[in-house]
């Protein structure tokens, strides 16, 4: 789905994505590099899809303020329980204040931002394939589909077993979950692609959904051109203004035998699988 | 009540606070009513389609921000037939920016663009000129003269002329935008910088080099605004670093009649409805009836008109 300029309701006044101060709720690490953050949000930007993502305001924490907002997908979005959950690497000085925010603090977020996943109707058996923090992205994916009475199968590959997250989520979601890492010596494309030729071969997949990797890129589009399956892509790059303003979070396409370059921010983050391109 | 409303030459502004090119398009609708802003000014456009620079586009420096976006352009005429209409509901003026890179081409799209709706032209006079080695037409006073003069040939529309920090001629080059026709100056565009990975060495910004933007670049372009308003009769437009009132009425004091606000809007998306807000309750509480009473009201007389004009630091 993308937005053409002319369709953006600009007279509207009930908009579409919201700038809020949201208390923390809780802010714990999952394990050595991965944090689980939890605020208290409003209803109103907790009409999400999935696969949108917040631009984030991180705080100042020991003299250091990151000036640009950091762009964080989706992990959970819950109005019943007025919750916003987002899963993340602490990579750098932005991620890194993001970790010392502490329960009852508040941080600044503008969303829900971009477009995200569709699940068509005759989309039936679904195959999710991602691999650390993209499991983020790809979870409420998870629960929208299963919540559609669709058969869900995800591949989640990690380093070793205990940098595996979400299996449990997934699980929990009736998801059925695979589990490949580099310390066992299973994540490797030859061993992903026996694995996903004989889900197609023993149930048939309709659709791939992926992020992040080259290396599950290029297997998965192969894949997708030889059984003719469709698929999509959740694409990052590193943005300024979130919201279709400033043209930096550009991604070349290729479509209709030319190259486009779409924002991420705005017709992204999630693109047709063929159409994404190796970076 | 204060009175907010100010003039750039013919055309009248509810309120001097205003988006930069570049920084702002109708997708900021989706956060705020845009008709609160005093005019809308959209990003450069140039005559032909072009796809802007390689990525990353954009790099974080210490309190302020790096880009390298380049101009990518849909062209004129796809600017004309689907984005002038979207602004004619509203009631602020719209500001169109346009590039060339030569006089030919940028005269070319400034008649273009002179179609009812658009209430004034900025053109961004601070992008390379190819006939000039990639020299920006607001390096020289000389190519300045040259092209607003061509520019002004072009349009009958107000032209606000769009200078650059990358010169060290700011009172020559902005009285030269003056003699060609402009009717104002919008002071200034991005500081040319760099910033390097020192881990892997290379660059940050995919084009190596870009330009600074934020409140590192206030002193800079809030330097050029005073020496702007000092040395010309035309209306001039501050613009660099502007993320809280106090940083609108400094340029207010220095000169400027107006402001731009640009990087600011990508931190928080609501600077700009909360700069005008705050610029009515800090005239209000500083007892001024109208924003142009501070306007120009800096305190500089024991200043030396060499010191006003100089061009290197003491
Ligand atoms: C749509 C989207 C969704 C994302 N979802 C998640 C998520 O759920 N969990 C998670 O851990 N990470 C996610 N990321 C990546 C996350 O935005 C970066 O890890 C984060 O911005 C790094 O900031 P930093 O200051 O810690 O790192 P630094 O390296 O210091 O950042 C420097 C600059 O580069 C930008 N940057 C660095 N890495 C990335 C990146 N991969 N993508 C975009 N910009 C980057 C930063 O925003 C910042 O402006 C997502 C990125 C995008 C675009
Ligand atoms: C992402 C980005 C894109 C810009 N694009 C343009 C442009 O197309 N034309 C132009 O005249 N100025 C452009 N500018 C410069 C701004 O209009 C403004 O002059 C500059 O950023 C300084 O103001 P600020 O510090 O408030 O951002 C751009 C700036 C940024 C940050
Ligand atoms: S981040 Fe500004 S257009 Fe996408």
């Amino acid at each position: 789905m993308t937005y053409t300029r002319a369709e953006f309701p600009i007279e509207s006044h009930s908009a579409p994505f919201h700038e809020v101060d949201c208390q923390v709720k809780s802010n714990e690490a999952i394990n050595d590099e991965y944090y689980l953050l939890i605020l208290n949000a409003p209803p109103e930007i907790l009409d999400c899809k999935p696969g949108q993502f917040f631009h984030l305001l991180c705080p100042s924490k020991d003299g250091r303020s990151p000036y640009l907002r950091r762009p964080m997908s989706i992990y959970g979005y819950f109005p019943d329980k007025g919750e916003l959950h987002f899963l993340y690497k602490a990579v750098g000085e932005g991620t890194r204040t993001m970790a010392q925010l502490e329960a009852g603090e508040r941080l600044n977020v503008l969303g829900p931002l971009g477009s995200g996943f569709t699940i068509r109707d005759e989309w039936q058996n679904l195959l999710i394939v991602a691999r650390g923090v993209g499991l983020a992205t790809l979870a409420p994916l998870a629960q929208e589909a299963l919540r559609k009475g669709k058969n869900l199968t995800a591949i989640c590959s990690a380093r070793s077993p205990e940098m595996l997250m979400s299996v449990e989520r997934f699980r929990a979601l009736g998801a059925n979950v695979l589990t490949v890492t580099d310390s066992e010596g299973t994540s490797g494309v030859d061993d992903l692609e026996g694995l996903i030729e004989s889900r197609i071969a023993q149930s048939g997949v309709d659709v791939f959904y992926t992020c992040g990797s080259n290396r599950l890129l290029k297997l998965l589009q192969r894949l997708g051109a030889k059984h003719g399956i469709a698929g999509e892509i959740a694409l990052e790059q590193q943005m300024a203004c979130g919201i279709g303003m400033c043209q930096c979070c550009v991604r070349s396409l290729r479509r209709g035998g030319e190259i486009v370059y779409e924002r991420v921010c705005k017709e992204g983050p999630v693109f047709d699988l063929q159409e994404a391109m190796e970076w | 009540m204060v009175d907010l409303a100010v003039k750039i030459g013919s055309v009248a502004l509810k309120n001097p606070i205003m988006p930069a090119s570049g920084t702002f398009t109708e997708d900021l609708a989706g956060v705020f009513d845009l008709d609160l802003l005093g005019a809308h000014v959209t990003k450069t456009i140039t005559p032909e389609k072009r796809i802007g620079n390689p990525t990353p586009r954009v790099c974080e420096v210490q309190g302020s921000m790096l880009n390298s976006i380049g101009i990518p352009s849909k062209g004129v005429d796809h600017f004309v037939r689907e984005i002038v209409p979207i602004y004619q509901k509203f009631s602020a003026p719209l500001i169109v920016s346009i590039s060339g890179n030569t006089m030919d081409e940028f005269a070319r799209i400034c008649e273009k663009v002179s179609v009812p709706g658009v209430a004034a032209i900025e053109v961004n006079i601070s992008c390379p000129n190819i006939e000039e080695d990639g020299k920006a037409f607001a390096m020289r006073p000389s190519t300045t003269l040259r092209v607003m003069k061509v520019l002004r040939g072009a349009t009958d529309l107000p032209l606000w002329a769009k200078l650059t920090p990358n010169t060290g001629e700011t009172p020559d080059v902005a009285r030269a935008a003056e003699s060609g026709g402009a009717d104002a100056l919008v002071v200034s565009n991005t500081l040319l910088s760099m910033a390097i990975d020192v881990k892997t060495r290379k660059p940050k910004l995919g084009n190596l080099m870009g330009g600074l933007s934020g409140p590192a670049l206030k002193p800079i372009s809030l330097r050029m605004a005073y020496q702007c308003a000092k040395s010309v009769n035309i209306p001039v437009i501050g613009c660099g670093g502007i993320e809280t009132v106090e940083d609108v009425v400094e340029y207010l004091i220095a000169g400027a009649s107006a402001v731009q606000v640009g990087t600011a809007t990508f931190v928080n998306p609501t600077t700009m409805p909360r700069l005008i807000d705050d610029l009515r309750a800090w005239l209000f509480a500083e007892k001024f009836q109208s924003v142009n009473d501070l306007i120009g009201s800096v305190r500089d007389d024991e200043a030396a008109d060499s010191v006003v004009f100089m061009e290197a630091a003491p």
